[in-house]
C-alpha cells in the first residue's frame, strides 16, 4: 500500500506541508479562504524541528493501529489500510492521543474532536497534498 | 548586378549520366551526348558538360590542360606561367563548331604538358602534387584564366547551355574514350560563366553532381586547410577536393572514402551488423574525418583514371540508377538516360544511400 | 546608521489579502528579510537586505509576494547613473574593492542575438528529426594528421585520447566550495546519465563522486587544490585553467568561512583557511611553460587522458589559441566575458575580456588559416543561454559548448548575483548545511537532464531544418549564419554575411 514517508535529509522545515494539509482538509475552496479572517485550520502533519534535523510527522497508518484499538466510540477505523476518523462519532476523549506511539494524532483549541491524516482520501485532491506541496521532495507517497 | 560563381553560392539541381566499358573499348562521345539529352528537363540551359577518359591516347604521358581565357592578355600571362613550369608538348585551340544556342564563348585552349624536371625537383613535390598546385595557382592568381581540365589522357568539355548543345559545340563525336560522364545544370541563378559549368576537375578526378549539400561551408573551410582554394563556391568543387585529398594525398581507397563522406548513421554502425574491426574503423572515420561528412542531397559520379564511382548521400535524397550490359556499366539520374543508349540491359538497380558503385577497368589480359 | 546614502535596491511587496502568515518566506530567507511580528500579527519585510533571489516568491503558497526594483530614483543623469553613484557611496563607506558574482550584466551587445540561422527551401529538403536519424554525437580531441596503414593495408584506428559526447554540451567548471556538494552531485549524475561531462572546477573532487569519474573533467588551476594522482587518474580529461571569462587576469579567493570539513578535505587545505588561487600559475609564465605542464600531466596519466587548456577570451585570444594548439593540448576551452563566477571584482568582471562569439570566430579562423584546426577541439563558454546559441556557436566553428549559468538556472538559481555572500537561498552557492539541503540532487539532476534533452531536441530541429542530419556537418558551417544589425567589421570578424545577402 502506498503511504506517506518523510526523508529528513531533505526536510527544510518550511512547514508548507502543514498549511497545505490544513487548507485542503478545511473544506475551504482555497488556501487564502481557509485562513481568512484569522481562521486557523489544523494540519494532520506536523513538522518537528531541532537544530540540524527536521522531520514532518503524520500518521503511519500502522497495520495494527493502537489508536483504533483504544477508541472508545468506534470513531477510528481502518478501511483499505487507511486509518481514519469519523468526526461525527469522536467525543474528544483523547485516548487515541495517548495510545499513538508516534504522536500523530492532533488536537486543537478550535475543535473538540481530534484530527488525523487520512491520506487525503476525504478531499478531492488525489495524492496527499503534503506530498504535492513539498518544495524539496522530502515527503513522498510510495509503496515500500 | 548578378554575381557569378565564386562571388556567391548558387544552389542548383541537375542531371548526371555516365558509363564505362570495363574492357576499355573506346566509345564515341556522341553516345554520352544522346544519353544526357534525354534528361533535358532536368537542366535549364545554364550549364552542361562532359568528361571523357582515354580520349588522348597519343598524349597519354602528358597532362592535358583545358583552359578558358577571358582575354588574350590572360592567355599570354598563363602561357608564360606554363612555360616556366612545364615543357609544353603541344598547344592549340580546342576545336568547336558554331552553335546558335552557345554564345559568349571565352577563348578555349588546350595544352599537353610535362613538368620541367628542374622545377619539379626544386619543389620537392611529387609530380601530381606539382601539377595540382600549378592548376590551383593559375585559377587562384591569374585573372581571367581558368584551368577546367588537368588530367592525363582525359578531358573535360563544358559550357553555358543545354548539355546536348554543348556536346555539339565541342564536336564530341570526334572523340572516343573508355568512360564518359555528363552533366546538365539547373542553377537557381543566372551566372552565365563557363567555368561554373560541370564537370569539375582536378588532375584526373572529375565530378558530376546533382544536389545541394548542406554541409558545404563546413567541408569547404576544412579542406581549405590543406592548400585547396574553393574559388567557385560550388558543391562539385569541394567534393572533388575532398576526394583528391583523401584518395591522392592520404591514400584512402574509394570504398573507404564513401564511408567517410556518406558515413553510415551511428544507429547502423552500432547495430551489430559490422565486425568489431569494421565498427572501429567506421567510428574512427566519423571521429577523424567528421568535417568531411557530406550531408544534404547529392548524387555524384566520380571519374578517375581507370574507373568511375557513383555515390548517393546517406539518406538517398537524389535519384540515381545503375545498370549493366556485358562489359558496360551505366549510371544516371534517370533510367531513361540509360535506356536511350542501351535499351536491353542485363541488370538495373537503384544503389542505396551511401552505398558506392565502383567500376574499374579490367586488368589487361 | 544615521544616514543612508543609498536606498535598498528592491522593494518587497506583500499582498496582505493573500498572505496567510504561514511564515514560509521567513524560514526560507537566509538574508532575514521577512519576519513575523506576533504583537502586530503581521509579516514585516526589511527590503534592505533583500537580494532578489526570488526564493520567497517561489515558495509562497498563496503568491502573496513580489520583489520589484525600488522605485526610489536619484535625479536622472545619463552619465552618473544610479548604479554608478551607488557604487561610489558603497566604496566611500567601506573603502573596499566592489565584489559581485555571476556574469557581466551590462548592456554590451549580445552577438548571438544578432545572428540568424538558415533553413532549407525547395532546392534541398529540410529533414524531420522525428522521421530520419539526426545525430548530435561529437568527439573532442586531437585528430591525426594523416592516416596510418597497418602492414595488411588496413587502417590503424588507434588515435589520441578522445572525449565522446552524446550532444555537444558540457557543464562548465564550478568548484566544490564555490558551489555546494548537492549542486556538484546533481551535475555529476546528470552528466553520467546524459553521456556528457561535468567539470570539477579547481576545488578537487569529493571522494563520494569518484564513481562519476568517466563523466568528469578534473581541473588543475593555479591553486592546485585537491590535485593528486588519484584525482588526475579518475577524470576522463584534465583541464588546465589558465583563466576565466568573468575575471581574466585574476585568481580566485574562497573565504575561510566556506572551507568546512568536507571542502577542506577535498581541497587538501586546513579548515577555515582562505583558499587563494594566484592570478598566474607560478610555473607558467609563458607558452613553453604551459607545454611543460601539459606534458607533465600527460606523463602522470600515461597519455590516456586528453588535456584541455581553458583561457579567458582576451584581445589576442587567436594568437594565444594558436600557441596552445601547438603546446600539445588536445582541447582549448575559451570563456567569454559574460561567463559566470562565484565572486569577482566588479570592475574586472564588467570591463575585461571580449565576447565569446567574436573570440570563437577569430580563433577558429586563425587555427584554420594556420592549418592546425585539427590539432585541437574548441569548446566555448561564457553565456551560452539556449540551444540556438549552441547551434550558432557550432556553426561559427566550436566543437562543443560549456554551460554553467544555464545549468545553475536549471537547479533554481535566479541570478541574484550574490554568490559571494555564501547565503544562497537555493542551496547552490553556499556551504551552510541548512541551505545546502534545499537543493535535493534527486530533483536537481533530473532538471539538468531535462534541460539538456530539451536543448538536444531543439538542436536536432534546427539542424534538420537546414537539411543537415549530423552535427559535424554544422561545425564551422558559417554559410548557415547571417548577421542582423552588424557592421562590416563585425561581419568580417564573425566571417558571416549580412541577412539578405
Amino acid at each position: 500500500m502506498k503511504k506517506v514517508y518523510v526523508n529528513e535529509e531533505w526536510c527544510l522545515a518550511c512547514h508548507l506541508c502543514e498549511y497545505y494539509c490544513a487548507a485542503a482538509n478545511s473544506g475551504a475552496e482555497n488556501m487564502i479562504k481557509a485562513f481568512a479572517n484569522g481562521k486557523k485550520p489544523i494540519s494532520a502533519i506536523q513538522v518537528e524541528e531541532s537544530d540540524s534535523i527536521n522531520f514532518a510527522v503524520q500518521c503511519r497508518h500502522c497495520p495494527v493501529p493502537l489508536c483504533v484499538k483504544s477508541c472508545i466510540t468506534g470513531a477510528l477505523s481502518v478501511k483499505d489500510g487507511v486509518v481514519s476518523c469519523d468526526e461525527s462519532r469522536c467525543v474528544g476523549c483523547y485516548t487515541c492521543v495517548l495510545a499513538c506511539p508516534y504522536g500523530c494524532i492532533v488536537t486543537s483549541e478550535q475543535s473538540k474532536v481530534i484530527r488525523k491524516c487520512d491520506l487525503c482520501t476525504k478531499n478531492n485532491n488525489g495524492d496527499p497534498v503534503c506530498v504535492k506541496g513539498c518544495p524539496n521532495r522530502a515527503i513522498v507517497f510510495e509503496e515500500r | 548586378m548578378l554575381e557569378k560563381e565564386g562571388q556567391v553560392r548558387i544552389p542548383a539541381g541537375c542531371a548526371i549520366s555516365g558509363f564505362i566499358s570495363r574492357d576499355g573499348n573506346r566509345i564515341c562521345g556522341d553516345k554520352i551526348v544522346k544519353s544526357i539529352s534525354y534528361m533535358h528537363d532536368r537542366s535549364n540551359g545554364l550549364g552542361g558538360g562532359f568528361a571523357g577518359y582515354g580520349i588522348y591516347p597519343e598524349y597519354k604521358e602528358q597532362y592535358a590542360f583545358h583552359i578558358f581565357y577571358d582575354s588574350n592578355e590572360s592567355r599570354v600571362e598563363t602561357e608564360r606561367f606554363l612555360d616556366r613550369h612545364f615543357d609544353v608538348v603541344n598547344l592549340s585551340r580546342i576545336p568547336t563548331r558554331k552553335h546558335p544556342n552557345i554564345t559568349h564563348e571565352p577563348l578555349i585552349w588546350r595544352y599537353f604538358v610535362t613538368p620541367l624536371p628542374t622545377k619539379l625537383a626544386e619543389s620537392q613535390l611529387d609530380e601530381r602534387e606539382f601539377a595540382a598546385q600549378c592548376v590551383i595557382n593559375i585559377n587562384d592568381r591569374i585573372k581571367g584564366s581558368y584551368v577546367f581540365s588537368s588530367g592525363k589522357n582525359m578531358g573535360v568539355f563544358k559550357a553555358v547551355g543545354y548539355p546536348e548543345d554543348v556536346g555539339e559545340f565541342y564536336r564530341l563525336e570526334e572523340y572516343a574514350g573508355y568512360a564518359w560522364t555528363a552533366h546538365g545544370r539547373y542553377p537557381t541563378n543566372t551566372p552565365g560563366w563557363w567555368g561554373g559549368a560541370h564537370p569539375f576537375a582536378l588532375l584526373d578526378y572529375t565530378i558530376v553532381h546533382n544536389g545541394e549539400i548542406s554541409s558545404y561551408d563546413a567541408n569547404r573551410r576544412y579542406i581549405e586547410m590543406f592548400g585547396y582554394k574553393c574559388n567557385l563556391l560550388t558543391d562539385t568543387e569541394v567534393i572533388t577536393y575532398i576526394i583528391d585529398y583523401l584518395n591522392r594525398k592520404l591514400n584512402i581507397g574509394l570504398e573507404d572514402i564513401a564511408k567517410i563522406i556518406a558515413a553510415p548513421f551511428w544507429s547502423e554502425i552500432e547495430s551489430g551488423r559490422y565486425s568489431n574491426e569494421e565498427r572501429e574503423k567506421l567510428k574512427y572515420f566519423r571521429n577523424v574525418f567528421s568535417s568531411l561528412l557530406i550531408t544534404g542531397p547529392f548524387s555524384i559520379i566520380l571519374g578517375f583514371e581507370g574507373g568511375l564511382m557513383a555515390l548517393n548521400d546517406r539518406l538517398k535524397l537524389r535519384s540515381m540508377v545503375a545498370a549493366e550490359k556485358d562489359d558496360m556499366v551505366y549510371l544516371a539520374s534517370e533510367e531513361c538516360a540509360i535506356r536511350a543508349i542501351c535499351p536491353e540491359l542485363d541488370r538495373i538497380w537503384s544503389p542505396r544511400g551511401g552505398e558506392p558503385v565502383i567500376v574499374k577497368l579490367n586488368e589487361k589480359k | 546608521m544615521a544616514l543612508n546614502y543609498f536606498q535598498p535596491l528592491f522593494d518587497v511587496i506583500r499582498d496582505k489579502d493573500r498572505c496567510i502568515k504561514c511564515r514560509a518566506c521567513e524560514r526560507q530567507c537566509a538574508n532575514e528579510v521577512h519576519h513575523y511580528d506576533a504583537e502586530l500579527d503581521k509579516m514585516i519585510s526589511n527590503s534592505q537586505t533583500c537580494v532578489d533571489c526570488q526564493r520567497c516568491v517561489c515558495i509562497c503558497p498563496t503568491s502573496a509576494l513580489k520583489i520589484t526594483d525600488n522605485p526610489n530614483k536619484f535625479r536622472n543623469n545619463s552619465n552618473w547613473s544610479q548604479r554608478v553613484m551607488t557604487e561610489v557611496y558603497k566604496q566611500a563607506e567601506t573603502g573596499g574593492v566592489l565584489l559581485c558574482a555571476m556574469g557581466n550584466p551590462k548592456e554590451y551587445p549580445v552577438y548571438w542575438d544578432k545572428i540568424l540561422l538558415n533553413a532549407s527551401q525547395v532546392t534541398n529538403p529540410p529533414i524531420d528529426p522525428l522521421r530520419e536519424p539526426m545525430e548530435t554525437r561529437v568527439f573532442l580531441g586531437k585528430k591525426p594528421r594523416s592516416v596510418t596503414f597497418k602492414e595488411d593495408g588496413s587502417i590503424d584506428t588507434k588515435i589520441t585520447p578522445t572525449l565522446e559526447l552524446s550532444t555537444p554540451i558540457m557543464f562548465s567548471a564550478m568548484s566544490y566550495g564555490s558551489i555546494s556538494r548537492n549542486a556538484h552531485e546533481s551535475l555529476a549524475r546528470a552528466a553520467a546519465e546524459l553521456g556528457i561531462y561535468y567539470n570539477t572546477g579547481e576545488g578537487g573532487l569529493h571522494k563520494d563522486f569518484y564513481k562519476y569519474g568517466p563523466n568528469t573533467i578534473v581541473q588543475v588551476a593555479s591553486g592546485r587544490f585537491g590535485v593528486f594522482k588519484d584525482y588526475l587518474e579518475t577524470g576522463a580529461a584534465i583541464e588546465i585553467k589558465m583563466g576565466q571569462g568573468a575575471k581574466p587576469g585574476i585568481g580566485g579567493h574562497l573565504p575561510g568561512a566556506k572551507i568546512l570539513e568536507d571542502v577542506s578535505k577535498t581541497r587538501m587545505i586546513p579548515m577555515g583557511t582562505d583558499a587563494i588561487s594566484p592570478a598566474p600559475h607560478h610555473d607558467i609564465y609563458s607558452i613553453e611553460d604551459l607545454r611543460q605542464l601539459v606534458f607533465s600531466l600527460k606523463e602522470a596519466t600515461e597519455y590516456k587522458k586528453p588535456i584541455i587548456v581553458k583561457i579567458a577570451a582576451v584581445h589576442n585570444v587567436a594568437a594565444i589559441a594558436s600557441g596552445i594548439a601547438r603546446s600539445g593540448a588536445d582541447i582549448i576551452a575559451i570563456d567569454g566575458y559574460r561567463g559566470g563566477t562565484g565572486a569577482a571584482p566588479t570592475r574586472i568582471r564588467d570591463n575585461v575580456g571580449i565576447p565569446i562569439e567574436l573570440a570563437l570566430a577569430s580563433v577558429d579562423q586563425r587555427l584554420r588559416d594556420e592549418g592546425i584546426r585539427n590539432e585541437v577541439s574548441v569548446v566555448v563558454a561564457g553565456s551560452v543561454r539556449s540551444s540556438s546559441d549552441v547551434v550558432k556557436a557550432i556553426a561559427l566553428g566550436a566543437d562543443a559548448c560549456y554551460i554553467g549559468t544555464a545549468a545553475l538556472l536549471a537547479l533554481g538559481c535566479h541570478l541574484c548575483r550574490s554568490c559571494q555572500t555564501g547565503k544562497c537561498n537555493w542551496g547552490i552557492a553556499t556551504q551552510r548545511p541548512d541551505l545546502v539541503k534545499r537543493l535535493n540532487p534527486n530533483i536537481g539532476y533530473h532538471r539538468l537532464v531535462n534541460l539538456v534533452h530539451a536543448w538536444d531536441h531543439e538542436i536536432k530541429e534546427m539542424i534538420g531544418g537546414m537539411g543537415i542530419n549530423s552535427i559535424e556537418a554544422l561545425r564551422g558551417n558559417r554559410l548557415m549564419l547571417r548577421g542582423i544589425g552588424l557592421n562590416e567589421k563585425e561581419l568580417e570578424i564573425l566571417g558571416i554575411r549580412h541577412a539578405g545577402q
